[in-house]
């Protein structure tokens, strides 16, 4: 069932009559019929949580925005950098009118004043997409000014990144876009409150994908989206499966869906041939590919129950050739090259973490070394100002507790090496993954 | 050419009505100077400056904090390779060290011919389609060196024809 990749089974939905003809800005037309308020519970008695990566209920959130402040923004984050994460790019080539709506729709509800959407720079192709469908549906009377002869106006704007993952976090992402360096924000206050927000008024910012479900709970009503997924988790979700996978690419099924039926019968992976999963790209807790794993639904209480996230869904999975210590070395320096700088346990952590990942791999580690940073990563969690410092941590700690084996084989001294032998041994060789 | 040449008149003006504060088209200004200059040029972070209202000092900065932005003149075509787990988990890390070979060039460099800049980078959110890399910020999916070098030795054919074509 498909709320979201309706492109696969329409073609050129982004096409502002195709869309149109398919039911679009149909909802939007509901939602001026109603009372921003009724619009607000509706979405709250949907259940429909945060897509990407947070998984906070979008109606409440919505709620949060203060009723008489005369300025109000939406800000749709389209900065997907999360490593593996690929749905929103799909959403917004193929179905951006759904994207669009949905945003006008939270816009509605809220009394929004302008829509920001903030793409990440490489997408500078569709932003030229959107710009084309935000000119449609100006001209169509659906965004822009007096929306459906509403009196209300809402103007929709693209703004384009430069190349910063820590941009899809939500308070750099609103720094960059008032042309600041896209660093955190200490909060409170929140993005919703006054003097929080963008330009320091309420914003609401949602994901590409939150928002893209929105126009389909006003058409088909809170019950049926309910009715969809589980009861803390409702709706489809669009997983990202890469890696190890014979079928890569978006699957589009619903919340507690079985990890095993997404790998196995959709993505054709080999269940005895997975070592490890990292459901959330790189920033969520590495998971063995066990049967108790592969078992569990892929729903956000479920995963947190396993130990991990669900996050953004964006599914890596590694075989039994992988070697661990070279994932967490992967991972950890994307992080490095990602900190911004701003928080002093993110910035020397990732740092520090990457040199002595680096001297583990090339041999030259002590049995030491995988205490070492098995314990500066513990000390960055929960010590900065954005996720990111624990997103940094995870892949160190989860590594090391569920594959010890691997970086003790890297820094157990051998025993040939013990004695003083005139043929040394080889060091610094070792198996890698990306061959 | 200058950011107040009349070809970029109405794009400038287009971005800064976006915004309710003339710093926030910074970022869009920065790709305009890019394009005008073939690199955020020191004229270039002058002139947006001027435009945003901002002290240069802070345009710099925004410059070096985005990858996008280049402070360093590159050759014709910037090969932006992806190595990120995903892409390494299928091939990528060996698929950059032969383009290297390849071109002849370390992390960073420039081919000899002026004509190919490449550097690594992070995740670019088409995992399902590895090895990839953006070519002048378009995306090259499902690669592999043999399409590579096919595609480099057309690049190379185009200049000599061109440059023939010119009586040079």
């Amino acid at each position: 069932m498909r709320l979201l990749l309706r492109g696969r089974d329409i073609p050129d939905l982004h096409q502002l009559s195709v869309y149109q003809a398919n039911g679009g800005y149909e909802a939007l037309k509901r939602a001026l019929a109603m009372q921003p308020a009724e619009v607000i519970d509706e979405v709250k008695a949907s259940g429909l949580r945060g897509r990407g990566g947070a998984g906070f209920p979008a109606g409440v959130k919505w709620s949060f925005i203060p009723q008489n402040e005369p300025i109000k923004y939406v800000a749709v984050n389209a900065d997907e950098s999360e490593t593996g994460t690929f749905k929103d790019r799909e959403i917004m080539e193929d179905n951006p009118h759904q994207m669009i709506e949905g945003a006008l729709i939270c816009a509605w509800a809220i009394q929004a004043t302008a829509v920001y959407i903030y793409l990440r720079g490489e997408f500078w192709d569709i932003g030229d997409l959107l710009e084309d469908c935000i000119a449609e549906a100006e001209a169509a009377g659906f965004a822009g000014k007096n929306i459906l002869g509403s009196g209300w106006s809402c103007p929709v704007y693209t703004h384009l990144g430069a190349g910063a993952y820590i941009c899809g976090e939500e308070s750099a992402m609103l720094s960059s876009l008032e042309g600041v360096l896209g660093q955190p924000r200490v909060r409170p206050p929140f993005p919703a409150q006054k003097g929080g927000g963008l330009y320091k008024e309420a914003t609401v910012v949602n994901n590409v994908e939150t928002l893209t479900n929105v126009p389909w709970i006003l058409s088909n009503g809170a019950a049926a989206f309910r009715a969809i997924g589980t009861e803390q988790s409702a709706g489809t979700k669009v997983f990202c499966v890469s890696g190890h996978v014979p079928r890569p690419g978006n699957y589009e099924l619903p919340l507690g869906t079985p990890l095993r039926e997404l790998l196995v019968d959709h993505a054709g992976c080999d269940p005895e041939n997975i070592k490890a999963i990292l459901p959330s790209g790189g920033s969520g807790p590495i998971v063995p590919g066990t049967d108790e794993v592969l078992d569990t639904p892929l729903s956000y209480e479920a995963m947190q129950d396993l130990g991990t996230i669900l996050g953004s869904a964006s599914i890596i999975v590694m075989d039994n050739t992988v070697d661990m210590t070279w994932v967490a070395s992967k991972v950890t320096k994307f992080f490095t090259h990602e900190s911004c700088g701003k928080c002093t346990p993110c910035r020397e952590g990732t740092y520090w973490l990457d040199k002595v990942l680096d001297r583990i791999l090339a041999g030259e580690g002590k049995p030491e070394d995988v205490q070492l940073i098995d314990n500066v990563a513990k000390n960055m969690a929960g010590t900065t100002l954005c996720a990111l410092g624990d997103f940094a941590a995870n892949p160190i700690i989860h590594t090391i507790s569920n594959f010890p084996d691997d970086f003790n084989a890297h820094v157990q001294p051998k025993p040939e090496e013990e004695k003083p032998a005139a043929s040394a041994p080889r060091r610094g060789r070792r198996r890698r993954a990306s061959a | 050419m200058s950011l107040h040449d009349p070809r970029y008149k109405a794009r400038i003006a287009s971005h800064l009505a976006k915004y309710p504060d003339k710093r926030s088209a910074v970022m869009p200004l920065l790709y305009i100077a890019q394009e005008a200059y073939g690199w955020v040029s020191p004229k270039g972070v002058q002139e947006v400056a001027e435009i945003c209202e901002m002290d240069p000092t802070q345009v710099k900065s925004i410059a070096g904090f985005y990858t996008m932005y280049s402070e360093r003149t590159k050759g014709r075509y910037w090969l932006h390779v992806c190595t990120d787990l995903p892409c390494a988990l299928n091939g990528a890390e060996t698929f950059y060290r032969e383009l290297q070979d390849y071109l002849g060039v370390e992390e960073g460099g420039t081919s000899e011919d002026g004509l190919f800049t490449v550097e690594h980078v992070m995740c670019l959110a088409a995992c399902d389609k590895a090895p990839m890399l953006q070519c002048n910020f378009r995306y090259m999916e499902s690669l592999d060196m043999e399409k590579m070098k096919a595609w480099i030795e057309e690049r190379r054919a185009e200049l000599e024809a061109a440059g023939q074509g010119q009586g040079a």
